[in-house]
């Protein structure tokens, strides 16, 4: 498979209301990272929709994993989500599961034994600095702590794809540079990562290319891609 | 099993809407029990009635002008009675008896002796064996003429066939209290899914199958349906229990008592386990369904 994502003068809107995407083509190939940026109310979000199989396009053709998503069946789609991790800008956590509970969702939904899923959230968790708050309630945790948890949530099934919408807005930059560390090393595994993104400070700590929405139409700007920062090494070495 | 698993990652414990499905399923389990136990006890009046009355005949003999015609009669019938294949008692009943019998008829009359009271011969019958009852009643007739035998088939067959009228309205009444639980089911179930439709929506970008989910609503709706049963069960039982002895202390004549057989409390019984795979499989069915729209 030689394309992750592959959209094809996509449009998108919303009811009868005007295209909120227009003709966008792109595509991200396995191991890419990018940012998507671009003002508020420009699609990004719209965009990440699309990705996360969240929407279907009003026009034009969006493949993922090689598979065009107007042909897939209403069964096809948990396989495809399995594959693809989400930082959702609201972080979207479910308020009446504790912090492990919600990192371990993913796996619990994709039938992984409790013994298993404890050491891999408990490992997960610790690294992302929440091993004091497993056991809390969402509405316990402070916005970055929530953010982390999303995080962990995205990436605890290792996905093939990752979008992270926003996912540095309530933390500091300590911790932003660590999870961007997270992502890149996830990316370095062979995860193509997208990050929506207002963190100026974030893209210039990295060469990734940057998709830039503008008035719903995209275009793409390719920096040298290298590293910014070192990486940390990650638990679990091989599932990471 | 993880289809019957108790966690859950829906907040059931939040939501209202299933708060009266116990108690709504308790009611309607409490309907299709005494209906179910109406449905048991007319088809066993109907089985003792007929098996009774399909036993026996009648013979009655018209009035002779003195007694020793009457006994020179009945003693000719008798014989004849005696000598049939199949027939296996034959009683004839005393004046007295007669009399009680026209009594409700004929009141004072009937015991002054002054009117011609026709002679009543109780048959019991192998029905089996016996030939058919136009050629004994022809026998009968030549040596009584006038001789009548009624084996009870026209009234049997009315009051069986209002037996089975009611048996059928009991059974529709038990199918329609069916359908409303079914109905109850379906509309808390919807009204779940549209209080968790939030958390429905992340475990399906997750990857949760609707199987998956649809199997969490199953488990709660099951286990709301049995607890709701179980209370109806016993309500149920509890009314049958009294009604039964209330029957047998008052002797309400006609019926001949509420006892119902041991199939009977065990088909009420069943509807326990029955209410709980209907509330699964409702609510598995309803989820699954509506989940098949989303995207």
């Amino acid at each position: 498979m030689d394309e992750i994502v592959r959209f094809q003068t996509v449009g998108l809107r919303y009811g009868m209301g005007p295209e909120v995407l227009q003709d966008l083509s792109f595509t991200l190939t396995p191991g890419s990272f990018h940012f998507l940026t671009g003002e508020s109310g420009a699609g990004k979000s719209s965009l990440m929709r699309l990705m996360y199989l969240a929407k279907k396009p009003t026009r034009g053709s969006v493949s993922l994993f090689g598979r065009d998503i107007a042909s897939l069946r209403h069964d096809d789609y948990p396989t495809l989500r399995r594959r693809i991790g989400v930082v959702f800008q609201e972080f979207r956590l479910l308020p009446h599961q504790t912090a492990f509970d919600n990192v371990a969702l993913p796996l619990r939904v994709s039938g992984m034994r409790e013994k298993e899923i404890k050491k891999h959230v408990e490992e997960l968790l610790t690294w992302v600095g929440l091993e004091e708050n497993m056991a809390a309630w969402p509405e316990t945790l402070s916005g970055g702590q929530q953010q982390r948890v999303a995080i962990a949530r995205a990436v605890i099934a290792q996905p093939k794809l990752l979008l992270a919408d926003e996912p540095t807005g309530n933390v500091d930059d300590r911790i932003a540079a660590r999870l961007l560390h997270l992502f890149e090393e996830l990316n370095r595994l062979g995860t193509t990562v997208v990050i929506a993104t207002h963190n100026k400070s974030l893209i210039s700590s990295s060469l990734h290319p940057i998709m830039h929405l503008e008035g719903g139409r995209l275009s793409i700007e390719d920096r040298e891609s290298e590293p910014a920062a070192t990486v940390e090494t990650l638990p679990r070495s091989g599932r990471l | 099993m993880a289809l019957l698993s108790r966690r859950t990652d829906l907040p059931f414990e939040r939501d209202d809407s299933s708060r009266y499905l116990p108690w709504l399923t308790a009611f309607m389990v409490f309907l299709a029990s005494l209906t179910l136990a109406g449905v048991f006890a007319i088809s066993d009046l109907a089985g003792t009635w007929d098996k009774g009355l399909s036993e026996t005949l009648t013979v009655q003999l018209p009035a002779g002008e003195d007694e020793r015609t009457d006994e020179r009669r009945a003693a000719a019938a008798i014989k004849i009675l005696e000598a049939t294949e199949g027939v296996e008692e034959v009683a004839l009943l005393p004046p007295r008896q007669v009399r009680e019998l026209l009594k409700p008829w004929l009141g004072a009359a009937a015991d002054a002796g002054q009117l011609p009271l026709p002679q009543i011969i109780d048959v019991e019958i192998d029905r089996d064996g016996i030939p058919a009852l136009a050629t004994l009643t022809e026998q009968l007739r030549r040596a009584v003429p006038g001789a009548a035998v009624d084996d009870h088939g026209a009234w049997m067959s009315g009051f069986l066939r209002a037996l089975r009228s009611a048996e059928a309205i009991a059974v529709l009444i038990f199918l329609l209290v069916g359908v409303a639980t079914v109905g109850t089911i379906v509309f808390t179930t919807r009204a779940g899914l549209g209080v968790h439709r939030e958390v429905i929506e992340v475990m399906h970008l997750i990857g949760a199958h609707d199987r998956y989910i649809a199997a969490q609503f199953a488990v709660r709706s099951m286990m709301l349906g049995l607890r709701g049963a179980a209370m109806g069960i016993i309500a149920a039982a509890m009314v049958l229990i009294a009604f039964g002895v209330l029957v047998e202390f008052q002797g309400f004549g006609v019926l001949p008592g509420i006892d119902l057989s041991l199939g009977a409390w065990i088909a009420v019984v069943l509807l326990l386990p029955a209410t709980g795979l209907l509330a699964w499989l409702t609510a598995r069915i309803t989820v699954l369904r509506s989940l098949a729209r989303m995207v």
